[in-house]
């Protein structure tokens, strides 16, 4: 097997005082798109706050292509959570995605025809050529995603890191993102990882689960830790796993009341309800 | 006698001395709040900036009490003001208006009290007027050079970060992942912002700055699609207004039989002006790019 591009070993980060990751270890490799599930306040954040070299960690290793982290900036593209771009914001995509290539430099940008190639590249590939030349505010909420994504990527990094990106994103943008990660990650072989809240519109693509509770992470294949019991008794809330065809679906459990099964047959519907 | 001004129906405009130094210190005011003041609008930084410009006017009250240079007086005190609100915690959404204008309140306080001691201990009479609102026509001409210096600063501080303060007005994040130090561009930010508001103060007045800090890059953000075209275009708004202030005040004298205007009136009406006509502009071009409404599908009827 090839080297990994992220390597995390017995990563431990304190906020304040307070433990929020202890001993947290896994592996990332070319090509991988690996959802970090948790719950709100497991340290997903914080997970990714390290791993971006953005808070320090207590005591550990993060390793990026064989470099600790913070070392090559380079090698990590990051998309944060939601950006608010107002209306009027005088910032074309265009503009966002070379920022990202050259927004650390000293001095005012000067003209360069390779810049320009590589920031068409890579509006190219996150498929918003046709809206390069608005400004950001004007967009969508997947647009200014996408936007996001080819800012990320110009710098061709070998490691993205997503921030719930499928937050505030209807059906169509949802699904229409998940395949172009599930693309970028195979024909660019970067290695990915996403905070999801809901694992579903992901299952399609992703190839890993690192599940973060309690600061502690269990990690495993899909076909390792998508499985009803596992998925039980990692949420520690009743969970199926509903397989479709191709399509699998993880459904919480309807809440039940101790006593109360409502059996077939008792289901009224509201018409006769009347 | 042949000359611009006769042209522009304002004999003798462009040889009198006063009109030169305000015209020179007009347009480094215009200027420099053109750069400064895109990143202001952009990150929603208005009211700090004009609290800043208020506050500055308790260094020009200084200014006079001690003998100095009003410039200096006025960028000390919009220093001090700045530091003290990124102290005092400017970051937090709700916060940053609270702390701004706890700021802006204590600052004109001493404001209230350094014109009061201008008035009764020195002979100085206006000092008030011309330092809440400025005098174009008053300032001497051994100011010139200290206004083209402190402006030149603010050109080269914002020209050496414009792209990581670009930056991190988009998203801190972003920057600090690309290893931009949010602490270094939010100070140079600070000390370039205080300058501006210095050179702004001297020109219009303490009270008045706002309106140049903020109304020509306000306009300009609304007619531009790129962060340089907007700083070109306040830098043009600007200029055509200070400019435009000044030729009119000079010829108000004539207008209003020998009772001239304050240019600063001028200045600010025009920077108004401008900013509606470019606000309107907007309107009208943005129902062009949205002509429709969206319906429901299968709800025609």
């Amino acid at each position: 097997m090839q080297d990994p591009i992220l390597s995390v070993a017995h990563l431990s980060v304190d906020l304040g005082g307070r433990g929020i990751l202890r001993d947290v270890s896994f592996d990332l490799h070319p090509g991988q798109l690996c959802a970090l599930i948790g719950e709100n306040g497991a340290g997903k954040t914080t997970l990714l706050r390290s791993l971006l070299g953005l808070t320090p960690h207590r005591a550990g290793q993060v390793w990026i292509e064989g470099v600790p982290v913070g070392q090559r900036r380079i090698l990590v593209g990051y998309v944060p959570q939601k950006i608010v771009f107002d209306v009027d914001v005088p910032l074309r995509t265009r503009d966002l995605v070379q920022l990202g290539l050259d927004g650390h430099r000293l001095g005012l940008p000067l003209f360069s025809s390779g810049k320009k190639t590589m920031v068409d590249q890579a509006l190219q590939m996150v498929g918003a050529e046709a809206f390069a030349d608005q400004r950001v505010g004007e967009l969508s909420g997947g647009q200014q995603q996408r936007a996001v994504i080819a800012h990320a990527l110009v710098r061709q990094p070998r490691l993205l890191i997503l921030d719930e990106p499928l937050a505030n994103l209807d059906f169509r943008s949802a699904n229409a993102l998940v395949a172009l990660l599930g693309t970028l990650a195979r024909t660019q072989r970067i290695a990915m990882l996403v905070t999801a809240h809901d694992m579903n519109p992901l299952l399609p693509v992703m190839d890993r689960l690192i599940y973060l509770v309690g600061g502690q992470v269990a990690t495993g294949s899909v076909e390792e830790v998508v499985q009803s019991e596992v998925l039980s008794k990692l949420y520690g809330y009743p969970v199926t796993v509903l397989r479709h065809g191709q399509r699998v679906l993880v459904l919480p459990d309807a809440a039940v009341e101790p006593s109360g099964v409502i059996a077939a047959g008792q289901v009224s519907s509201p018409e006769k309800a009347n | 006698m042949w000359s611009f001004g006769a042209l522009l129906g304002n004999p003798g405009f462009f040889s009198s001395g006063p009109v030169q130094t305000a015209l020179i210190v007009g347009a480094c005011a215009a200027l420099v709040s053109a750069v400064i003041g895109v990143f202001s609008v952009w990150r929603g930084n208005a009211f700090a900036g004009h609290a800043l410009a208020d506050v500055s006017s308790a260094g020009g009250a200084v200014s006079f009490l001690l003998g100095i240079s009003p410039l200096l007086g006025f960028l000390g005190m919009a220093w001090i003001a700045a530091f003290s609100m990124e102290f005092l915690g400017i970051r937090i959404g709700r916060e940053r208006d609270l702390t701004t204008g706890i700021v802006l309140g204590a600052g004109l306080g001493l404001s209230a009290l350094f014109l009061y001691l201008d008035v009764t201990t020195t002979s100085t009479t206006g000092a008030a007027v011309s330092v809440m609102f400025g005098s174009l026509f008053a300032i001497p001409q051994s100011l010139i050079t200290p206004a083209l210096a402190a402006s030149g600063s603010v050109f080269l501080l914002v020209g050496l970060f414009y792209r990581p303060m670009m930056l991190a007005a988009v998203d801190p994040d972003l920057a600090a992942v690309r290893g931009v130090s949010l602490r270094w561009v939010g100070l140079l930010q600070l000390l370039a912002l205080g300058l501006a508001v210095a050179v702004c103060a001297l020109a219009i007045g303490a009270v008045l700055a706002t309106a140049l800090l903020i109304g020509p890059a306000g306009a300009a953000i609304r007619l531009s699609r790129r962060p340089g075209q907007a700083i070109l275009w306040a830098m043009v708004i600007g200029l055509t207004a200070v400019w435009g202030g000044i030729w009119m005040a000079y010829a108000s004298y004539y207008w209003f039989s020998g009772n001239a205007w304050p240019v600063s009136f001028f200045v600010v009406a025009l920077v108004f002006l401008f900013y509606l006509a470019a606000v309107l502009f907007a309107k009208v071009a943005g129902l062009a790019a949205h002509p429709k409404p969206v319906t429901w599908p299968h709800c025609e009827t």
